[in-house]
């Protein structure tokens, strides 16, 4: 059973924290809380993608025009995107962070979904480097992710392994008026 | 129909200090014309990704223009990519497809269908401007309203195809040359040389 909670608020927190300037995403599940909290934080820009093959090459370009992006895309995202990990992310020495939703970890008890069963056979197959995220504390490893990134040039995952929680809105706070 | 040279030389003429992101078989033409080679960059490790690739730099450098020298069969296979960059609407990205219909590089096979209209897709997804040539006068006369209208714009080029039927050389120095011209456009927009070795080929 997954004991701690992953709040959307802490994690871009650490965004901020760590001067991130554009999230590049096409959504998922995981993920979906994460986008409103997004929407809301004015220093960082979402650029939605149509397919996640595109997310590591606009991020490439956004680094290499000086500015400091990440991408957010699901695990069977990541393996559609295999070509541009190794084309314009390994290949090139790209300092990347990818929050990658992990659909389907067995935290959450046996899954024979084949996108978790395969996410990190896959990312050591690739030689990514990665952290797993289940809840707010373990968010110290973010900086981790970013820090080696830097220092070795090459895309880092931070597997993100539950559900964002849904940030109580202003209706719910006052006692749900509307 | 247009050749590969003379719709590289046209657009060199006006390109002004665009950077430029080039794949398949116009690279060779480019590179041959291109007075700026150091705001050039040539993706042939990467195919279909140089529209994705160019969409970044001109969010994150909106002052200067992009041109994204794209082919259709490369577009054919990140067609999403046009309603992406329509969505983020970046005013400074002209994306210029180089149609001959073939697979040029690996000998000249034909793409599923020829009858795509990449100008019509790109003003469907919602470009600010679309645009199809098939004779050089045309396209040479048209290029600076083009160029001076705010993008992204999709500039259709009706080409003569030329297949490569000897094949195309793969060595280290070759591999090598993406990774070197993008950490030169790093340094060259952003004044800053800070992107070290990464990767197998540095």
């Amino acid at each position: 059973m997954i004991n701690g909670i992953l709040h959307p608020k802490n994690v871009v927190a650490q965004l901020v924290e760590q001067n991130v300037s554009h999230y590049v995403t096409l959504p998922d599940s995981e993920t979906a809380h994460m986008y409103e909290a997004l929407m809301a934080e004015p220093s960082i820009t979402v650029v939605p993608v149509s397919r996640e093959g595109e997310a590591i090459p606009v991020a490439a370009g956004l680094f290499i025009a000086g500015q400091n992006p990440i991408i957010s895309i699901q695990n069977a995202g990541l393996y559609e995107a295999g070509d541009s990990l190794r084309g314009l992310g390994l290949g090139i020495g790209l300092p990347l962070v990818m929050f990658i939703g992990y659909r389907g970890h067995n935290r959450k008890g046996d899954t024979p979904d084949t996108a978790a069963v395969m996410l990190e056979p896959y990312l050591h197959l690739w030689r990514v480097d990665y952290f797993v995220i289940e809840s707010d504390e373990d968010l110290d490893r973010v900086p981790l992710a970013f820090d080696r990134a830097k220092k070795t040039n090459q895309p880092v995952a931070l597997a993100i392994g539950t559900e964002y929680a849904k940030e109580p809105s202003i209706d719910s706070i006052m006692g749900g008026a509307k | 129909m247009i050749t590969y040279f003379d719709a590289c030389r046209v657009l060199n003429q006006y390109r002004s200090d665009a950077v430029s992101i080039s794949t398949m078989t116009q690279t060779k033409y480019w590179n041959d014309v291109s007075k700026q080679p150091d705001l050039d960059i040539s993706i042939g490790n990467a195919m279909s990704k140089a529209s994705s690739l160019a969409l970044g730099i001109a969010l994150g450098a909106p002052e200067r223009q992009v041109l994204c020298l794209d082919a259709d069969g490369s577009l054919l296979m990140n067609f999403g990519s046009l309603a992406t960059i329509a969505g983020a609407a970046p005013n400074n990205f002209y994306h210029f497809v180089f149609n001959n219909g073939i697979y040029g590089i690996t000998g000249g096979q034909p793409l599923p269908t020829v009858e795509v209209d990449y100008a019509k897709a790109a003003e469907a997804c919602g470009y600010t401007g679309s645009y199809r040539f098939s004779d050089i006068e045309s396209l040479d006369s048209s290029l600076p309203q083009i160029l001076s209208n705010p993008g992204p714009a999709l500039i259709e080029i009706i080409v003569k195809g030329e297949p490569e039927h000897d094949g195309v050389d793969q060595t280290w120095e070759s591999n090598a040359k993406m990774p070197m011209q993008l950490r030169a456009l790093r340094k060259n927009l952003t004044g800053v040389d800070d992107w070290g070795p990464g990767g197998p080929f540095l």
